[in-house]
């Protein structure tokens, strides 16, 4: 079981000369840190060096701030942690490993999302109730259609993308160019959403009945003696086409996750089955996937939430016309567009709830795998 | 919003006309009954004559700019955003270009992409620019309501705008009781763009009359030549949006200006019946069979820049009309690929051009359907320099450049008319000295959540729906209208 | 195929893994061209509308709006029907080389940060004991969900008082705040499988945590850590929303991105612009997937227990 462990209790000779050594160390990469950043942020310093050098040396300097400078700090922090008394070692060593993933989470999403929950029962037209956003978001024809929209969305999207990129995983493992194959799952993951938009665009053109079709599901229809399809304006199929976008931008997440869960499943278990007997398949089924529950669930669940976030896909498409608003998608309008925080920060804590039961699912599977969750 | 009293009427770019010397000045500069505040009448001819030449050291009529002028504020930086980028940005640059010479005030402009949404961030980020371009009016003034907006009106000589500019701009730039902007260009939506040569050909006549329209797309049809109009409303975040443009002109045209200013101001239902009449105007059109390219479907799953494609088919235009603002000629084909603009394929003006959307109530006349973009000051940049640039801004020097590179029409009306000389200019100072009266975009003026939000779905609704449940969708639009 | 090289008694070590030993011993040869055939089935079908928008982008907007991108393949070597001007007009903009090295500036830290700390509190997580360890990592797991846009607006104001606005630590940092849930989330769910005896046998050995976290985790994880590396990569390096609110378009500090966009034009003009900067900024995230690739190599777990 994780954490169960503990380390032999290090006994640190203390030296005095060492810890003097290991303070000024510290010492010398924070001062270091400060002059990179100030480097970075001084309009004039590297301006002598002319547009091409200066930018060179801003980036070095960037980098060496960024990369180096985080591992430095990590080295610097745990070496004086080790002079502490063992008991004290031990208590405080997890929090130099946790804490500053913590704090820059509490600040950049903890701090921001207990604002908004807050907002959203404070921000009401005067002499209103509490709760007023939220009678306001579910007593919303277009807002509950939103809603039924995600539950589309949230069935259909993880499904798809895991399927994908599960069986493409499972088969390129047994090719030659395995790389070369996985390029063009990942492919879709390369290019910006924007250019995302323009591409799915063009996949879905329609032109009028009898004009040449340029794209290129219209084309095949219409190859076939059919009318073209105004696929992003016919209820349901529009939002039905929406989805197959967002399958294609996560199947190259979840082959790469989950390829690498293949690859770490170990070979003698492999082997084995096949000593039994078991062809390719069986193998597959009752061997590898078993061993990979985890990296599916996983998957799974970030595409979910990734799905419950969904919006740039529907707002450069559609923007939630034809009946394939998400709930994403309405918060940025109102957000954005209406100046509506009140409820767009409703919209937001709605968002959050309906991530709850997934999480569950997640912490129960934790729990299984004996992890103490 | 609705404690103003400000009434947009605009009777024309009146001095332009009397500095034509076409004849016009008598005849237009009209109907001194429609205008609210004193001193929006056009009487300003004789100040046009003395000109304001800022670059030459002269009095500006503005005291900081004077200032500036003589080199007081010479090193200070201004920070000035738009959303002009790339050719837009370079003309505004060469706008800039004297104040900087003559003041040695180093003006930082940034056209920002995502507009909106990035000037909205850098506000509420405490981030703001000096100056910043807003084009709807309605953002102003939540801007200003949430107190990020300087109240000019105690040191920018107001009244000297309020002389100069076309009537009606200023007033939209006043919010509870103080001034927050300053316009500095305007768009004119009332043109129909078509095809010339195919038009003359087929040996069509530019209508002057709504019936003539109505006709000659009738005889289009009837002559086998395809349909007449071609329309699109699909524009990525922004569907919806032209067809809330035609709305706003034919209501202009039926239920007058008057009317019209009611109706945004939400001071009568969003779905009057006088509103509800434009729409079924509108649906003659737009719903007529054979009267659109592709028709309803084609409508909603074009995008506004792939209108006009049929219109400049190799076999002959597949439609004849698009009602289009003039910025939309950068978007035909052949066009868009190139930065170049003497190498475009089908140049304004020549492959085509356009004609005003006319009237349809005699008793109305000739309203033409305008926008505009204007200049505020966040709190931050209320200094002297700062203050400066703004009334540079709107001084006929401050959009010269750009007015001479094509393209731009100024609220200002002391701009000497001689600068108006590229198209599509020449074309839209007459329009606009014919204009009986001149609305500005209503959904740029109602709160964002009808005029950017139910205003633009309920029109991809009504299209959806080919025209049927009119009432239903207007009603849900009045329904919807905020509170407060 | 020759598929039997791989014996899986032989943990293959991190330096000589070739291709073949990633190949599944015993593998039935009558299947293979099954094998392929969907593989190229899927592969096809992904790729579809991607190929079809580079091969629009190579053609003049005329044709483009007139005729299926397919027809070229009626006459593929008539070379005249294609253009390079959209990648000629994005490679020769100006301030794009600037705009390349701000991306790279703010791509690498903004990727190897989230991780060392995702890595590190993973660690922390899964293998040390302290008050409070299930609670705080159900916050931060938790706060996958929230939404990226709910933060801008507060986190600007916190910049704004900091002077933090357009400089690259703000953007390093807003990008290791937003992706360090899911960097934790995916690094925890790794590392916390590692087999326990690894660390009994590392502690006795007289390693402290911090040295059998860099001598054993960080290596056993390199599957984990190269695939969420990847996708950090990507986001970043895509990422237009973040960029524009932390950093803005000024040509010091704008990433290409962000300069792709303008060059696009406030009405979105010029998209076919934007898809030849798409396939021109693509080239890096192609280059980082294949470098990392070669950390996905069966056996690295099983050979370092052994080993």
């Amino acid at each position: 079981m994780a954490g169960a462990l503990e380390p032999q209790a290090q006994v640190n000779s203390g030296s005095g000369w060492l810890i003097l050594r290991d303070l000024v160390l510290a010492a010398v990469v924070v001062i270091l840190i400060w002059l990179g950043l100030g480097i970075l942020r001084s309009e004039t310093m590297l301006s002598g060096l002319g547009p091409f050098v200066g930018k060179l040396v801003q980036a070095l300097v960037a980098l060496a701030v960024g990369v180096v400078g985080i591992w430095a700090l990590f080295i610097v922090v745990n070496s004086l942690v080790e002079y502490l008394p063992a008991r004290a070692t031990n208590a405080i060593r997890p929090f130099v490993f946790v804490l500053p993933a913590i704090a820059v989470v509490s600040l950049y999403l903890v701090f921001p999302a207990v604002g908004t929950i807050i907002q959203s029962f404070t921000e009401v037209p005067e002499g209103e109730g509490l709760l007023y956003n939220y009678a306001q978001a579910f007593s919303d024809p277009k807002l509950l259609l939103a809603l039924r929209n995600n539950a589309i969305w949230l069935v259909l999207a993880p499904a798809g993308a895991l399927l994908i990129g599960l069986t493409f995983a499972g088969l390129v493992d047994r090719i030659k160019r395995e790389a070369l194959a996985k390029i063009f799952i990942f492919l879709p993951l390369c290019i910006s959403g924007a250019g995302a938009a323009v591409i799915w665009r063009f996949v879905y053109e329609w032109r009028p009945p009898g004009r040449p079709q340029i794209g290129i599901l219209n084309a095949i229809v219409t190859l076939f003696g059919g009318d073209p399809i105004p696929w992003l304006q016919e209820i349901p199929t529009n939002t039905l086409a929406l989805v197959v976008v967002m399958i294609w931008l996560q199947a190259g997440f979840a082959m790469v996750i989950l390829s690498a869960a293949i690859k770490g499943v170990p070979t003698e278990l492999v082997e084995a089955a096949r000593i039994d007997g078991a062809g390719e398949f069986q193998t597959f089924v009752r061997v590898v996937l078993p061993s990979i529950r985890g990296s599916m669930i996983t998957v799974f669940t970030t595409i979910a939430i990734a799905v419950l976030k969904v919006f740039d896909i529907v707002y450069v498409t559609t923007n939630g016309n034809f009946d394939t608003d998400v709930i994403a998608n309405r918060m940025f309008n109102e957000m954005f567009r209406f100046r509506n925080f009140g409820f767009a920060t409703a919209l937001a804590v709605i968002l959050f709830l309906a991530v709850v039961p997934i999480m569950v699912v997640n912490v129960r599977n934790l729990r299984q795998q004996g992890i103490g969750v | 919003m609705r404690n103003r009293t400000w009434l947009l009427v605009v009777v024309c770019l009146a001095v332009i006309v009397a500095a034509c010397g076409d004849g016009g000045a008598g005849t237009t500069t009209a109907a001194p009954g429609t205008t609210a505040a004193p001193g929006t009448t056009a009487g300003s001819a004789t100040t046009a004559a003395a000109g304001t030449t800022a670059a030459t050291g002269e009095p500006t009529g503005y005291a900081e700019l004077d200032q500036a002028m003589a080199g007081d504020f010479a090193g200070t930086t201004v920070e000035i955003v738009a959303q002009w980028v790339e050719g837009e940005a370079e003309n505004f640059n060469a706008s800039l270009d004297p104040f900087r010479e003559a003041t040695g005030i180093d003006v930082q402009y940034e056209g920002l992409t995502d507009y909106e949404l990035t000037l909205q961030t850098r506000v509420d980020g405490n981030d703001a620019p000096d100056l910043a371009q807003i084009a709807q009016p309605g953002k102003m003034i939540s801007y200003a309501s949430e107190g990020q907006l300087v109240d000019i009106s105690p040191w920018f000589n107001t009244d000297k705008l309020v002389e100069e500019q076309v009537g009606g701009f200023f007033e939209l730039t006043q919010f509870d009781g103080g001034v927050y902007g300053v316009y500095y260009k305007t768009d004119v939506k009332s043109i129909v763009w078509y095809p010339v040569e195919p038009f003359e050909a087929a040996g069509y006549t530019i209508p002057t009359t709504w019936d003539e329209m109505t006709a000659l797309s009738d005889q289009i049809i009837a002559d086998g030549n395809g349909n007449p109009w071609c329309i699109g409303i699909e524009s990525e975040a922004a569907d919806g949006w032209v067809a809330t443009d035609w709305i706003e002109d034919i209501v202009l045209r039926t239920a007058g200006v008057d009317f019209y200013n009611q109706w945004w101001k939400h001071e009568v239902p969003f779905n009057s019946p006088e509103v509800l009449a434009a729409a079924e105007e509108m649906a003659s059109i737009w719903f007529a069979p054979d009267y659109v390219y592709g028709g309803n479907v084609a409508i909603n799953a074009t995008n506004i820049r792939d209108v006009a494609n049929p219109m400049f088919d190799p076999a002959g235009p597949q439609c004849w009309f698009q009602k289009q603002a003039a910025w939309i000629p950068e978007f035909w084909p052949g066009n868009r690929d190139v930065s170049d603009r003497s190498q475009w394929a089908n140049p304004p003006g020549e492959a085509s051009s356009f004609f005003y959307l006319p009237g349809i109530d005699p008793a109305v006349g000739n309203p033409v359907l305008g926008a505009g973009d204007m200049f505020v000051m966040f709190t931050d940049g209320d200094r002297p320099e700062v203050r400066a640039l703004l009334e540079y801004l709107a001084t006929p020097q401050g959009a010269q450049a750009w007015i001479e590179l094509g393209g731009f029409i100024s609220p200002n009306t002391t701009v000497p008319v001689e600068w108006y000389t590229s198209y599509p200019n020449t074309e839209l100072v007459p329009i606009l000295n014919n204009a009986d009266s001149f609305g500005f975009d209503a959904s740029d003026l109602m709160p964002a959540e009808v005029g950017a939000g139910s205003f633009w779905t309920g029109m991809v609704d009504w299209v959806a729906a080919n025209g049927e449940g009119t009432e239903e969708i207007f009603q849900s639009i009045e329904d919807g209208w905020p509170a407060g | 195929m020759t598929a039997e090289t791989a014996s899986a008694g032989a943990a293959p070590s991190l330096a000589n893994v070739s291709q073949d030993a990633t190949r599944v011993p015993g593998e039935p040869k009558s299947r293979s061209w099954l094998v392929r055939a969907l593989v190229l089935v899927i592969a096809v079908a992904w790729t579809v509308p991607t190929a079809g928008l580079l091969i629009s982008s190579l053609r003049p907007e005329v044709d483009v709006s007139g005729t299926g991108w397919w027809t070229i393949f009626a006459h593929p070597f008539e070379l005249t029907q294609f253009t390079v001007a959209n990648y000629e007009r994005v490679l020769t903009a100006e301030g794009l080389f600037g705009a390349f090295i701000n991306s790279l500036i703010v791509t690498i830290p903004a990727t190897v940060i989230p991780i060392t700390l995702a890595a590190f509190a993973a660690y922390g997580f899964a293998w040390t004991r302290f008050r409070g360890r299930s609670f705080l990592f159900a916050i931060v797991v938790g706060l996958l969900v929230v939404p990226l846009q709910m933060s801008l607006v507060p986190l600007l104001r916190l910049y704004g008082n900091y002077d933090l606005v357009g400089t690259f630590v703000g953007v390093w940092l807003a990008h290791t705040g937003f992706g360090l849930p899911l960097a934790i989330y995916l690094l925890y769910n790794y590392i916390s499988q590692l087999p326990k005896d690894i660390f009994e046998s590392a502690y006795i050995d007289g390693a402290t945590p911090f040295t059998a976290f860099t001598r054993l985790v960080l290596p056993l994880s390199f599957p984990a850590i190269a695939s969420f590396a990847i996708f950090q990569f990507l986001w970043v390096w895509n990422d237009l929303l973040v960029s524009l609110v932390f950093l803005g378009t000024n040509p010091d500090v704008a990433v290409l991105t962000a300069r792709v966009s303008q060059l696009v034009g406030s009405r979105g003009a010029a998209w076919h612009l934007l898809t030849a900067g798409a396939f021109v900024s693509m080239v890096v995230p192609l280059i980082v997937f294949l470098a990392l690739q070669r950390f996905f190599v069966r056996g690295l777990l099983a050979g370092s227990v052994k080993g």
